[in-house]
């Protein structure tokens, strides 16, 4: 009987987890193998693996994954180490938020990917310009949410903190950061999972290496098997990072999960 | 010698959406000798809290000052030490670092400090707990901790604001136990907010009344029980006789303010 909010064992977790990877492969199986689907439009999982296996060892796809997964990094890194701390301050001093708070909503919507064309204009087709998008995409979203989350500071915290003897950068060091730091590195995961959209976009268009430069290629030889390869590989890249986040997480915040 | 003088302090909070302005705290006057547990005794509304809050420089008064040893009160700092209602250890530290809070800002040596977070940790008997987190006490021991964080600074003036109100009775009568033991060892400025009369009487060297709408202080009465005071005392005829007429005096506060909002 499944009754609200009752928890489940950690075997019977992963065994839910997996069961549910078996039924959409069976599922693709049967479209597939079962002719109910054209080869032409979608690839059998077979075919995928051996598609797969066919770029990892004669197309140097390795170098691919590579480069796609630097220029995530890069221009995650590159964001985050502006908008976190713009973010804070934001969030802690309410003139610098009024100052930055109405544009950087605005920016927020301005969708990453219609500045491809743009980008390239200013910057070519090269690394900066792959870096650029997803800075972009990234930067303005992670200075919002941080902001939230500093503004959200437990009030009778900071009074604390006030009583003990703490000054303003004081509470700024030790209660707005170290309590906002749990939620911040969330937010960081959340935005990690975003660049990989922006990533693809940016190698859709004017690219010569990388995942998305592989999956565009493909497309042009109706490899689909190699397409869907290329859109698994993200989907296991972005599920290994996101447990390793998470492992992070747990061992930087242990107070939290005590 | 008066050590903490409140003068004419009053508070008055603007209207909300066009509404009247609403008066916290007329204009009050109270001194504090220097070793002295005063309890602030009044029913909900009647401005304690506030009075209690402007006295630590967290909420400005709109007329009068507070001085402390001479000095004006401008704002918080470490020589008002002060523990809050509701939970206010730093999550993110154990034990001995929220105890350490107040030692690290003020740049003490790592021997002093350490030396200190003993003391207190022994005061509070909360022994073998250091390195935990908040989250893993209980709501007893929680202000264990942050009385101890609060006299780890050696504040002139222990501020309280209901500490134990979220308390369970039994928890309760121990940590006043605990609480006057400290007190009647070292004998340290407190002002005690709290609407329990046998709280009130209990720990409190004399009690402040105050009554509601708007907020005054109404009595001031000397509790003249000897110390060391031990839990038995509350049900003793002298004890009875003083919350007897506190009993009274609140109860018409209580009824009075309640019939007006």
């Amino acid at each position: 009987m499944i009754r609200p909010f009752q928890p489940v064992s950690a075997r019977a977790r992963v065994a839910l987890g997996l069961s549910f990877f078996a039924l959409f492969v069976a599922v693709w199986s049967l479209a597939t193998f079962g002719g109910f689907v054209s080869r032409t439009f979608l690839a059998d999982p077979l075919t995928m693996l051996a598609d797969g296996w066919f770029l990892l060892s004669r197309q140097d796809f390795l170098f691919d994954i590579g480069m796609t997964v630097w220029r995530v990094v890069g221009g995650f890194v590159l964001a985050a180490v502006f908008a976190v701390p713009i973010g804070i301050l934001m969030g802690a001093y309410k003139p610098v938020e009024a100052l930055l708070e109405p544009f950087v909503s605005f920016s927020r919507y301005l969708p990453a990917s219609a500045f491809v064309p743009l980008l390239i204009l200013w910057a070519g087709i090269g690394e900066t310009q792959k870096l650029l998008v997803i800075f972009i995409g990234s930067f303005f979203q992670i200075v919002l949410m941080v902001a939230g989350t500093v503004g959200a500071t437990r009030q009778d915290l900071v009074e604390a903190a006030y009583t003990l003897g703490a000054r303003d950068r004081g509470v700024v060091a030790r209660v707005v950061i170290p309590s906002g730091a749990p939620d911040i590195a969330e937010i960081l995961r959340l935005v990690l999972g975003w660049a990989w959209t922006y990533v693809i976009v940016a190698e859709l268009i004017g690219a010569s290496s990388g995942i998305g430069y592989m999956i565009i290629n493909s497309q042009a030889l109706m490899a689909t098997g190699q397409i869907i390869f290329g859109i698994i590989v993200i989907g296991l890249i972005g599920l290994v990072t996101d447990v390793l986040f998470k492992a992070l997480n747990h061992r930087l915040f242990a107070w939290r999960f005590a | 010698m008066s050590a903490l003088l409140v003068s004419g302090v009053g508070r008055v909070f603007p209207g909300v959406r066009g509404g009247r302005p609403v008066t916290a705290l007329q204009p009050t006057d109270l001194s504090v000798p220097s070793d002295d547990f005063v309890t602030i005794l009044g029913p909900s509304g009647c401005g304690k809290s506030t009075l209690l809050r402007i006295v630590a420089g967290l909420d400005r008064p709109t007329t009068g000052t507070v001085t402390l040893d001479g000095r004006p009160v401008r704002g918080p700092g470490p020589d008002r030490g002060m523990v809050f209602q509701s939970y206010t250890l730093f999550p993110w530290l154990t034990v001995e670092d929220n105890i350490g809070f107040g030692l690290r800002e003020k740049g003490a040596s790592a021997a002093e400090t350490r030396e200190t977070i003993a003391y207190y940790v022994d005061q509070v008997g909360l022994k073998g707990f250091e390195k935990h987190w908040p989250k893993q006490l209980s709501g007893g021991m929680q202000q264990r901790t942050a009385i101890a964080r609060a006299l780890a600074n050696d504040p002139k003036i222990l501020l309280l604001d209901e500490p134990f109100g979220a308390l369970d009775n039994q928890t309760r009568g121990l940590m006043q136990e605990l609480l006057l033991g400290i007190w009647e060892r070292r004998h340290k400025m407190v002002l005690f907010v709290t609407h329990d009369i046998e709280e009130a009487i209990f720990v409190g060297s004399r009690i402040v009344t105050m009554s509601a709408r708007p907020g005054r202080i109404k009595s001031i009465i000397p509790v003249d029980l000897p110390h060391p005071r031990h839990y038995t005392l509350k049900s003793s005829p002298e004890f009875s006789a003083l919350r007897a007429r506190l009993t009274e005096e609140i109860r018409s506060e209580a009824i009075r303010a309640d019939s007006e909002a």
